[in-house]
C-alpha cells in the first residue's frame, strides 16, 4: 500500500494557498478542460470514475448530480458543505486551509455540470482561519476570471457565496445546512423530496462534502480509469485518513480507499509508547467502535460496513489499553445530547436519558439491567429520527457494549472508574 | 458601541449576497456580535426589520446556535475542546485549569472583561489534540502549563501567535470576518495554515519515494507533457501502481 498524495499532494508547496502556487501546480487546468467539454459528459466522467462522497455516507457523486432535473426553468444551486464537525474528522479544515482554491475549482466544474450559476460554500463557524482561506481564494479567483461572468470566455457565469456557520454539528446534515442556509435552526428535512428536486429554496440542489468536490479536478485531468486505478473497485480512489489519538504521529495520510489500519500504523510509527490497541472508530464518533481484531479491515464503504460499522470520514481515532471505554462513550453521548437538533423526539429525549444512565455506570453506580436499557433506548432511536444524528448517537454505546460489557459492570464493581484520567493525558503520567 | 446606519449599511450588504434575504440571518447576528460583543435585544430588533421578520422568530434562530451568545463576551473567547479525544490527551485537565485560574465556570467571562471561557465540542483539529482555540484561531497541543501561559499572557495584553490562525484579533473583530468581511491585514493573509500533523502523510510519501499513479491520459484529450503528479517543493520518487 503506497501513500498517494493527490488532494494532499500541493499542502508541502510554500504559500499552498495562493493561486499561483496553484496554477503553477496544474490548477485550474481540470476547468479549462472542463469547460470545453458538454455538461453531461463531465456527468458521465464523474459517474463512471465511481467516485463515492467523502461527507461519510459514500453515495456516488456522479448518480446524485444526475438527478439534478435538467431544463425545469428552475434556477440550480451547488451547496458545498464545509461544516466539518463530526468528533474525530479533521481533514476538510486542512485541505481547506493549505488548498482552498482545489475546493473552489471542484465547485466551479461541479457548478457548470449541474447548470448551477450559484455555489454556496457552507463553512463551519468556528473554522475561522479555513473561511479567511476561502474568502481570499475567492477573491482571487474573481480577479482570475475563474469565477464570476464569462469564465474563461465560456459564456458561463458563477457567483460564490462563502458563508459562515454558526457552531451547530446538525447542519453539517445536508437539509439541515439548508435549513440553516435559508436562515432558520438547522433542523433536517424529511426525505424525499431529496435536494436534487427540492433543496435550498426548494429548487434543485446538489449538496456535496469538501473532500468530494476536490477530488474532481484530479479526475477530469486524470479520467476516470486513472481514479479507479487506485483502491477497490467500489469503492475507489485515494481518501484522507485521519490518524488521531494515541498513535506516535498524528495526521492526515493520503492512501488508497480500502487501506488498513494495521498498514496505517506500520507506516506511521504506531502507537505511542508501545501501548496496545483497544478501540477505534473507523470514521468519526458516528461509526460503531473497532477493535484490535479489526486492524486488517480495508477502510472502504462497503468492507467497513460489512465489518459491521461505517466508513463515514475516515476519521482513525485511535484509544489503548489507558483509556476506559465508558468514559469515551458517556463523552460522545454528551456531545450528541448536545447537538440533538430536539425535532425528533426519540432522539432528544433518549440521548438525554442516555447520559444519565452512563454517567451512573461510569461513576460505579450503574447495574446489568443500565445496560439493557441503554440498548433499550438505542434501540427506540436507531431508525426512528428523521437524520443520522440520532442513528449515530447509537453507535458508541451499542458496539462499545458488544465489546466491552464487562468493562462496564467492573465500574460497579470497583465502586468507580478503574482508569486513572490523569494518567491518559498527553503530558501526565505516562 | 450601539447599533447605527453604518451596522444598517453593513447588514444591507450582507443581505444583498443572497437569493433571499433571510439567509443573511446567520451572517447578521455575527454582525451583531462585531458591534455588541453578544447578540442584544437591539440586534435581534435590527436583524428582523431588515428581514421583515418578527423579533421572536429571530431570537428562536439566534438561540439555537452555539457561537451566539446571550452575555456580554470578553475581549477573547477561549474554547478548550473536551470532546472525547481531546479530552482525554488532557482537555479536561487543561479546562479545569483555566477554570480554576480564570474563577469562572462555562461561558462565564472574567471580572476584568478579558476573557470568556468556554468548554467546546469537537474542533476538527484532533490530530493536534489537544486543542485550545482563541478567538477562533487554533492553538495546537497544549499542556496546562502551555494553557495557563496563554490565559495569562491575554490577560496582561499580550497577544501570542496562534499555531495556525491569523494573529489574534478581538471578540468583535472576528465576528465580523465571520459576517463574510474578510480579515485585511496582511499578516493574516501570510498566517500560518499549517502544522507537522497536517503535513506528515505527505512527507512520508516524499521519503518513501510514493506518489499517485501518473495521470493516464484520456483517450479524447490531446497529449499533455507534465501531467505526473507533481508537489510543489520536490520531484516525487517513480510512481508506483496502487
Amino acid at each position: 500500500m503506497p501513500l498517494t498524495p493527490v488532494l494532499t499532494k500541493r499542502w508541502l508547496s510554500p504559500r499552498s494557498w495562493e493561486l499561483e502556487t496553484y496554477e503553477r501546480l496544474e490548477g485550474y487546468q481540470a476547468l479549462r478542460r472542463s469547460l470545453a467539454m458538454d455538461q453531461d459528459e463531465i456527468i458521465k466522467l464523474v459517474k463512471d470514475s465511481a467516485l463515492r462522497g467523502r461527507g461519510g455516507a459514500g453515495f456516488p457523486t456522479g448518480m446524485k448530480w444526475g438527478f439534478i432535473p435538467q431544463n425545469d426553468g428552475k434556477p440550480h444551486y451547488l451547496v458545498v458543505n464545509a461544516d466539518e464537525g463530526e468528533p474525530g474528522t479533521c481533514r476538510d479544515l486542512p485541505l481547506m486551509m493549505a488548498d482552498p482554491h482545489s475546493l473552489i475549482e471542484g465547485s466551479v466544474i461541479t457548478s457548470y455540470a449541474v447548470r448551477a450559476n450559484l455555489a454556496v460554500i457552507y463553512v463551519r463557524g468556528e473554522a475561522v482561519h479555513a473561511l479567511r482561506r476561502l474568502q481570499y481564494a475567492a477573491r482571487e479567483a474573481y480577479d482570475a476570471g475563474y469565477l464570476g461572468t464569462d469564465i474563461l470566455g465560456s459564456g458561463f457565469d458563477l457567483e460564490v457565496v462563502i458563508h459562515a456557520g454558526a457552531g451547530a454539528y446538525i447542519c453539517g446534515e445536508e437539509t439541515a445546512l439548508l435549513d440553516s442556509l435559508e436562515g432558520y435552526r438547522g433542523q433536517p428535512r424529511l426525505k424525499p423530496p431529496f435536494p436534487a428536486t427540492h433543496g435550498l429554496y426548494s429548487a434543485p440542489t446538489v449538496v456535496n462534502n469538501v473532500g468530494t468536490l476536490a477530488s474532481v479536478p484530479p479526475i477530469v485531468l486524470g479520467g476516470a480509469d486513472w481514479w479507479k486505478r487506485m483502491g477497490p473497485e467500489r469503492s475507489p480512489g485515494t481518501s484522507i485518513f485521519s490518524l488521531s489519538g494515541r498513535v506516535r504521529n498524528p495526521g492526515q495520510y493520503e492512501a488508497p480507499m480500502g487501506t488498513t489500519l494495521r498498514e496505517l500504523l506500520e507506516i506511521s510509527g504506531g502507537l505511542r509508547d508501545g501501548r496496545t490497541l483497544k478501540f477505534w472508530t473507523p470514521g468519526g464518533s458516528s461509526t460503531p467502535l473497532f477493535t484490535a481484531e479489526h486492524l486488517d479491515v480495508p477502510l472502504d464503504f462497503d468492507a467497513v460496513l460489512a465489518a459491521g460499522s461505517i466508513n463515514g470520514t475516515s476519521a482513525l481515532m485511535i484509544f489503548d489499553d489507558t483509556d476506559c471505554v465508558v468514559r469515551a462513550v458517556l463523552r460522545w453521548t454528551e456531545f450528541y445530547e448536545h447537538e440533538s437538533c430536539g425535532k425528533c423526539t426519540p432522539c432528544r429525549e433518549g440521548t438525554f436519558w442516555m447520559v444519565k444512565v452512563l454517567e451512573r455506570l461510569e461513576h460505579g453506580q450503574g447495574t446489568e439491567e443500565d445496560l439493557e436499557k441503554l440498548l433499550d433506548i438505542c434501540d427506540n432511536i436507531l431508525g426512528r429520527a428523521f437524520c443520522a444524528l440520532g442513528d449515530g448517537a447509537t453507535s458508541p454505546i451499542t458496539s462499545g457494549i458488544q465489546y466491552f460489557r464487562d468493562e462496564f459492570m467492573q465500574h460497579q464493581k470497583e465502586g468507580g472508574c478503574p482508569f486513572d484520567p490523569a494518567a491518559s493525558t498527553l503530558f501526565g503520567g505516562n | 458601541m450601539p447599533l447605527t446606519d453604518a451596522t444598517r449599511a453593513k447588514a444591507r450588504e450582507i443581505i444583498a449576497r443572497y437569493p433571499r434575504p433571510r439567509s443573511a440571518l446567520l451572517p447578521l447576528l455575527h454582525l451583531v456580535q462585531a458591534e455588541e460583543g453578544y447578540v442584544t435585544p437591539d440586534g435581534v430588533r435590527l436583524c428582523a426589520e431588515e428581514l421583515g421578520l418578527t423579533k421572536a422568530e429571530v431570537a428562536a434562530v439566534a438561540t439555537f446556535y452555539t457561537m451566539y451568545k446571550r452575555q456580554p463576551t470578553g475581549e477573547y473567547l477561549v474554547s478548550v475542546c473536551t470532546n472525547t479525544l481531546c479530552a482525554f490527551l488532557g482537555g479536561d485537565e487543561i479546562y479545569a485549569a483555566l477554570a480554576e485560574h480564570l474563577e469562572v465556570g462555562h461561558n462565564e467571562t472574567t471580572a476584568d472583561g478579558t476573557i470568556t471561557l468556554e468548554h467546546a465540542e469537537c474542533l476538527a483539529a484532533c490530530d493536534y489534540a489537544p486543542v485550545v482555540t482563541v478567538n477562533y484561531e487554533f492553538f495546537d497541543q497544549q499542556s496546562e502549563a502551555s494553557a495557563l501561559r496563554l490565559v495569562k499572557d491575554l490577560r496582561e495584553g499580550k497577544r501570542p501567535l496562534p499555531t495556525r490562525g491569523a494573529p489574534l484579533c478581538t471578540f468583535k473583530e472576528i465576528s465580523l470576518q465571520l459576517a463574510g468581511f474578510p480579515d485585511e491585514r496582511p499578516e493574516a493573509r501570510d498566517a500560518v495554515s499549517v502544522g507537522e500533523p497536517t503535513l506528515v502523510g505527505v512527507k512520508l510519501a516524499l521519503q518513501r519515494q510514493e506518489a499517485a499513479p501518473p495521470y493516464d491520459a484520456p483517450a479524447d484529450a490531446p497529449a499533455r507533457t507534465g501531467s505526473t503528479v507533481r508537489t510543489g517543493s520536490t520531484e516525487p520518487g517513480t510512481p508506483k501502481e496502487s
